[in-house]
């Protein structure tokens, strides 16, 4: 069991109490191909954020490859984001002033390994997808679906057990969604790595062996989807 | 520290606009301090030198002519020192303020005459620290000197203006010439700078010549002594009252009858000098604090907006794995490295303006109307590489702690905050 969820309920106050997720559970196996699917407002990016360490909870538990995730001090926390959890955001969130293989590169700073050490790692993640060419481009001059590839050879290249992916494909056209779709599946498959995407989009959604529906902070139904015919429509938007 | 500074190194390459912005506000900072305190040292220093050539700080007593009756007597008696007031003026009970002591006689109108050419002077006897004491610069020949009085020579020290009058064509060819002065023939031993004032217009001769020529009493013009105990202008003017007091009273005039016997001093002249040199200085300091000031405030406000346009990017570090002491470490980093790169160029270009400054304003000289010669308006208007050092490491620092405080925020911002952030 790589993530286990226990009755998690987070609340926002902003003026007015916002009960977001209200109880939650949930247990994802390792190596699953999961997404989360909900309206917006649903608590699915909440849900993502406290997946991925990037927001606490109040009550509950969150138990990653064993460890309980409760009361992390900013740098643990970090640290722990750095090591087991690679991230693929919706804008793809590069850093604009470094080009793609720095970019790739910089998650391999923070563990302190060694320059040269992470280019070359870099550039073999950036080869595997196929962006060899492109690695000393800035992220302005690449295409949308070029940057999502760079993100993800980002979320790789410290060889997390989770990749969180929110809203992947929400910035691309429906032939380079199906690629990144693709794409993420394929590393699901061949490196056995455990992947949640969260989405509104269907047609995302089945594309992933499990759905989870997420509707107003608690969890509905949980649809098995090896078969993939979720949904009968083509990916399209 | 080196994956550090090549982190920094490529922040800074890829954001020249940043880079630029913050470093032109520290060099601009360092430069106008090392500019501003380099010009007011200059003008201290032309202050200084000059004000040491005009003031002494001498002690002058003359005998005057009484202005209130005292002791069974009428006012208006014409009071006269003599050489008794001199030993007076020596003795124990000064001792604990007064330096050396000379003496001055009175002086007597002559006109000199040289070749059919004439001019006016007042001739006095002196001794030879006359010259030292009156801050008497020579243009040609020399002073008078010890044998000069010990043998009553018949030698004068004229002032370049009667020198002027006397030989019109070459004033220095007057030096070993005797001049005629009424009755008798002085040999002129040297010229010395004048400027306006009546003292400049007495024509020095040995103190003992005098007295053989022109006056054989003990009576004597003036007394000139330095003064070297009272420290504070309090002190001194507790001095000047009891000495004046003590003196009157043995000529039998009122103890603060003034013009009786006139006491003339430097000594606070001088004092208010010094006053005016640390108002000058703590002007300076001030206005450098203020521009320095302004130079952390703008490196400060450089790094506050830098900072949050970067929160979105400390965002993305943070999420994948950039721990609030990464953040911290790269922000100080870059303002330190910024601020010591460009406060280091700042330095140099302003520490070069100084020199710019030496060679044009610092040479020009200002006649200030009087036969002295001319002054400097600046002299030396530079900064010691200790002060300049001091600016930009201070500056540095300052700009260090400026940018602390938004980086602490900024590393404390929640990563999903942050990523929100754009």
């Amino acid at each position: 069991m790589l993530i286990e969820l226990k009755d998690i309920n987070k609340t926002y106050d902003n003026g007015q109490p916002l009960h977001v997720l209200k109880g939650i559970d949930l247990s994802i196996e390792r190596g699953e191909f999961v997404s989360i699917m909900g309206a917006s407002g649903s608590g699915k990016s909440t849900l993502l954020n406290i997946l991925g360490i990037l927001d606490n909870y109040d009550t509950g538990e969150y138990w990653l490859d064993g460890k309980l995730i409760k009361d992390l001090s900013e740098k643990q926390a970090a640290d722990y984001r750095n090591r087991m959890i690679g991230f693929v955001f919706q804008s793809f969130n590069l850093i604009s002033f470094k080009t793609a293989v720095e970019n790739v590169e910089l998650p391999l700073y923070y563990q302190g390994i060694p320059r040269k050490k992470r280019h070359e790692m870099a550039m073999e993640y950036l080869e595997k997808l196929g962006l060899t060419d492109w690695a000393s481009h800035f992220p302005n001059e690449m295409s949308g679906g070029q940057m999502q590839r760079v993100a993800i050879a980002r979320a790789l290249i410290t060889r997390p057990q989770l990749i969180l992916a929110d809203e992947p494909t929400g910035a691309l056209d429906s032939k380079t969604s199906v690629e990144v779709m693709q794409l993420l599946k394929r590393l699901n498959q061949e490196e056995n790595i455990t992947i949640i995407v969260v989405t509104h989009e269907s047609g995302v959604a089945n594309e992933t062996d499990k759905i989870i529906h997420i509707k107003d902070g608690i969890i509905g139904e949980i649809e098995e989807n090896k078969a993939h015919t979720a949904w009968d429509g083509t990916m399209m938007k | 520290m080196r994956e550090l500074f090549h982190e920094i190194a490529s922040n800074l390459r890829n954001n020249k606009l940043r880079t630029a912005l913050t470093g032109f506000a520290v060099s601009w900072g360092i430069f106008l301090l090392i500019c501003l305190l380099g010009a007011g040292n200059g003008l201290m220093n032309s202050f200084m030198g000059n004000v040491s050539d005009f003031i002494s700080q001498n002690i002058t007593v003359e005998g005057w002519r009484t202005s209130k009756p005292y002791a069974g007597y009428q006012e208006g008696r014409v009071i006269d020192l003599d050489e008794t007031d001199v030993t007076w003026t020596e003795g124990q009970r000064w001792s604990h303020a007064v330096g050396n002591v000379a003496r001055q006689t009175g002086s007597t109108g002559v006109t000199f005459s040289l070749d059919g050419n004439t001019v006016a002077g007042q001739i006095s006897g002196v001794l030879p620290e006359y010259q030292e004491q009156n801050k008497i610069k020579m243009y040609a020949g020399r002073f008078l000197n010890p044998d000069d009085l010990k043998e009553r020579r018949k030698v004068v020290v004229l002032s370049l203006a009667q020198a002027k009058e006397l030989s019109p064509k070459d004033p220095k060819a007057l030096v070993g010439k005797w001049v005629g002065a009424g009755t008798v023939s002085f040999r002129v031993v040297g010229i010395y700078h004048t400027d306006e004032s009546d003292m400049y217009r007495t024509c020095p001769v040995p103190y003992t010549t005098y007295k053989g020529i022109y006056d054989t009493s003990n009576k004597i013009g003036s007394i000139t002594f330095t003064v070297d105990g009272p420290e504070t202008k309090e002190e001194y003017e507790a001095f000047e009252k009891e000495y004046g007091s003590a003196l009157r009273l043995r000529h039998d005039v009122a103890p603060d009858d003034r013009r009786g016997i006139w006491i003339g001093n430097g000594y606070t002249d001088n004092m208010e000098m010094n006053d005016a040199q640390r108002i000058i200085r703590t002007f300076l300091w001030i206005l450098g604090l203020l521009t320095l000031v302004s130079g952390i405030v703008g490196v400060s406000n450089i790094m506050l907006i830098a900072v949050k346009e970067r929160t979105h990017e400390f965002g993305i570090r943070k999420a994948i794995g950039a721990s609030p002491a990464e953040i911290l470490k790269l922000i100080i980093a870059e303002s330190v490295t910024i601020t010591a790169i460009f406060g280091y160029i700042g330095m140099f270009l302003g520490m070069i303006a100084c020199q710019i400054m030496d060679k044009t304003v610092g040479q020009r000289t200002v006649d200030i109307g009087m036969d002295i010669g001319n002054i400097r308006m600046l002299v030396n208007p530079t900064v010691g590489l200790d002060v300049a050092l001091e600016a930009t490491i201070l500056l540095i620092v300052a700009g260090t702690i400026a940018g602390a405080v938004p980086a602490w925020k900024a590393a404390r911002v929640k990563p999903i905050e942050a990523l929100r952030a754009e």
